[in-house]
């Protein structure tokens, strides 16, 4: 073989190494929806939406774990939702380059990295200790809204950079406070991405169950949560509880509780790209 | 005819000032939260410390804290999650380098736009349906090849954090590549590499910092993956390498602690925090280095 055969052979060789890579990650997927599917689709019924966790695996439901999450959910919403634009808005609006400015970034940057378990002992002495809010969907909620900000944070801070600057002076030249250009012109049109990166974060606090385990969601929930500060499970943990049973029967149990956990990932996951491209203002400069 | 009423200078003034302050404040959220952190994860890890020197903790082989006697060496938790990280890493680094190049280099157009979604689904996935997938499929598939394998062992969960991490390692590597200027790929074709050369040559070196950094986040990941490893890998503490092995990480065992009634104040509770400092540390290491590496290496056109 001359050498720019070899070359060329190389590249080919090398092209298909690369495809293959993709292809992995793909035929994984597959292959791990598929046998989820396989195992729990017979176990999904509508009893299984109602009924209490139980000994015996065709009894079995999942309902106060559906809403232990549902209640997770909406709480870690409402708290993180303000917090993480309101934090937003002060860094690209009103901050002025300064060392406090810098650490209040470095600060987020790093607490996005920190493992979500180690918010689960954040809120274990913090929430359930400190604060006296016990082992309730509270404590929770708010360990994983602390879990959830640094990226709902950074979303939005990227949302709100995409904002026009002429927008923006438009508006203040009509003789508008700060305020009334954040409320009139940069949230209006900075919104639709500030809700993609928020729903797309609260998505990841509905299959976390390591921060909660810590703070202490039981594994066994016979009954259904009515406030804020009572104990709860949640979704991945009944999972994970079922799973780690010795019965082969709550193996494909699991399964179906999976199958339920992702239904409602891709139902928020699908709002939140509906959102972005029914809402996306495109304005040409 | 209706009078407009316009507020006063002052007030306007004043209501601005308030909102700014709220603002702030929240921000400085963020800033509280990293002192809960290091405040919750310390205060307990000095106690436990005031009973158990610091070289036990860090040098012994036996970890064994609720048995009588207990010990107190956190390295065969540590060894435990060196063991996960070297197996994911096998996994995610290779082929999340490999789908960075194609869908950066390669792919035509209508392929990357199917391919890059599938692998965010992939990183959107809980960790717990990780967890499920390593202990009833990759488990045992493992066993047909080495039917020795326990049931709970290393080798598994470790596949399914490599797997999990890999759309960590491809998009970070994927956007460095893409962020190459084109100008030099051009300016090595027009010398008449081909399409291999440019990307060795060109394309890696360029954005090989940030490649990098992605390895050592991967690494950082597989370090605090705790449901695959409290499912599929074991909790029997063991200094061991060998993959086919029930193993027990640190995230591992703070699992296993928290489901467990451990009275608040006992040296079994405080040895949750001693490992969790010990995890904090490390995964914070990882990241400060990770981010220095990008920040070092920065390159602008």
């Amino acid at each position: 073989m001359d050498i720019t055969k070899r070359r060329k052979f190389k590249n080919r060789i090398f092209h298909v190494l690369t495809f293959l890579c993709t292809l992995f990650g793909v035929i994984i997927l597959s292959v791990l929806l598929f046998s989820i599917l396989s195992k729990g689709i017979k176990w999904l019924s509508l009893n299984f939406l109602t009924n209490f966790p139980s000994r015996f695996p065709k009894k079995a439901g999942i309902y106060p774990a559906l809403l232990g999450s549902l209640w997770l959910i909406f709480l870690t919403a409402i708290i993180s939702f303000p917090i993480g634009i309101g934090t937003a808005l002060y860094l690209e609006e009103y901050a002025k380059e300064s060392k406090f400015t810098d650490f209040i970034k470095l600060n987020i940057a790093n607490l996005a990295g920190v493992p979500a378990i180690i918010y689960g002992m954040l809120g274990l002495t913090i929430f359930v200790r400190l604060l006296g809010f016990g082992r309730s969907i509270i404590s929770g909620a708010l360990t994983m809204s602390l879990l959830i900000l640094p990226t709902i944070i950074i979303s939005s801070q990227e949302a709100l950079k995409s904002v026009p600057d002429s927008l923006k002076q438009a508006s203040y030249a009509l003789g508008t406070t700060k305020w009334q250009t954040i409320t009139g012109v940069v949230l209006p049109y900075a919104l639709p991405g500030i809700l993609t990166g928020t729903i797309l974060s609260i998505s990841r606090a509905l299959g976390e169950a390591a921060p909660l385990i810590v703070v202490g969601a039981l594994a066994y929930v016979s009954f259904i949560p009515k406030t804020p500060f009572d104990q709860f499970t949640v979704l991945p943990i009944q999972i994970f509880n079922w799973a780690s049973m010795p019965k082969k029967e709550f193996q494909n149990v699991a399964a179906a509780g999976i199958i339920v956990l992702l239904i409602i990932l891709l139902g928020i996951n699908s709002i939140a790209i509906i959102l972005r491209n029914k809402y996306q203002i495109r304005i040409k400069d | 005819m209706n009078k407009i009423e316009f507020e006063s200078k002052e007030k306007i003034k004043k209501s601005e000032e308030i909102i700014k302050k709220i603002l702030k404040a929240l921000g400085f959220i963020s800033v509280l939260t990293t002192l809960g952190i290091v405040f919750s994860l310390f205060e307990e890890t000095i106690l436990f410390f005031k009973d158990i020197s610091i070289k036990e903790f860090l040098t012994g082989r036996e970890w064994t804290p609720l048995f009588q006697p207990p010990k107190f060496g956190v390295l065969p938790l540590v060894v435990g999650t060196l063991l996960i990280v070297v197996i994911s890493s096998i996994i995610s680094i290779p082929v999340g380098l490999g789908s960075a190049i194609y869908l950066s280099e390669y792919a035509p157009k209508k392929i990357r736009k199917i391919l890059k979604p599938v692998l965010e689904i992939l990183a959107g996935i809980p960790s717990i349906v990780y967890g499920y997938f390593a202990l009833t499929a990759i488990t045992p598939i493992i066993k047909i090849i080495f039917p020795q394998t326990s049931v709970y062992n290393a080798l598994s969960a470790g596949i399914a954090v490599g797997i999990m991490t890999i759309p960590l390692v491809s998009s970070l590597s994927e956007d460095a590549m893409m962020s190459v200027p084109d100008s030099l790929r051009f300016g090595a074709y027009a010398l008449g590499a081909t399409k291999y050369e440019v990307i060795k040559d060109i394309v890696i070196p360029t954005a090989f910092p940030t490649i990098v950094a992605s390895f050592i986040l991967a690494i950082s990941r597989a370090v605090g993956e705790t449901m695959i490893v409290a499912m599929a890998a074991g909790s029997t503490p063991k200094m061991t390498l060998n993959p086919l092995e029930s193993i027990q990480t640190m995230t591992g065992y703070i699992v296993q602690i928290s489901m467990g009634d451990i009275p608040y104040g006992s040296i079994g509770y405080r040895t949750l925090f001693a490992v969790g400092s010990l995890l904090f540390l490390i995964t914070f290491t990882l990241n400060l280095i990770s981010r220095y590496v990008i920040r070092r290496h920065r390159r602008l056109y």
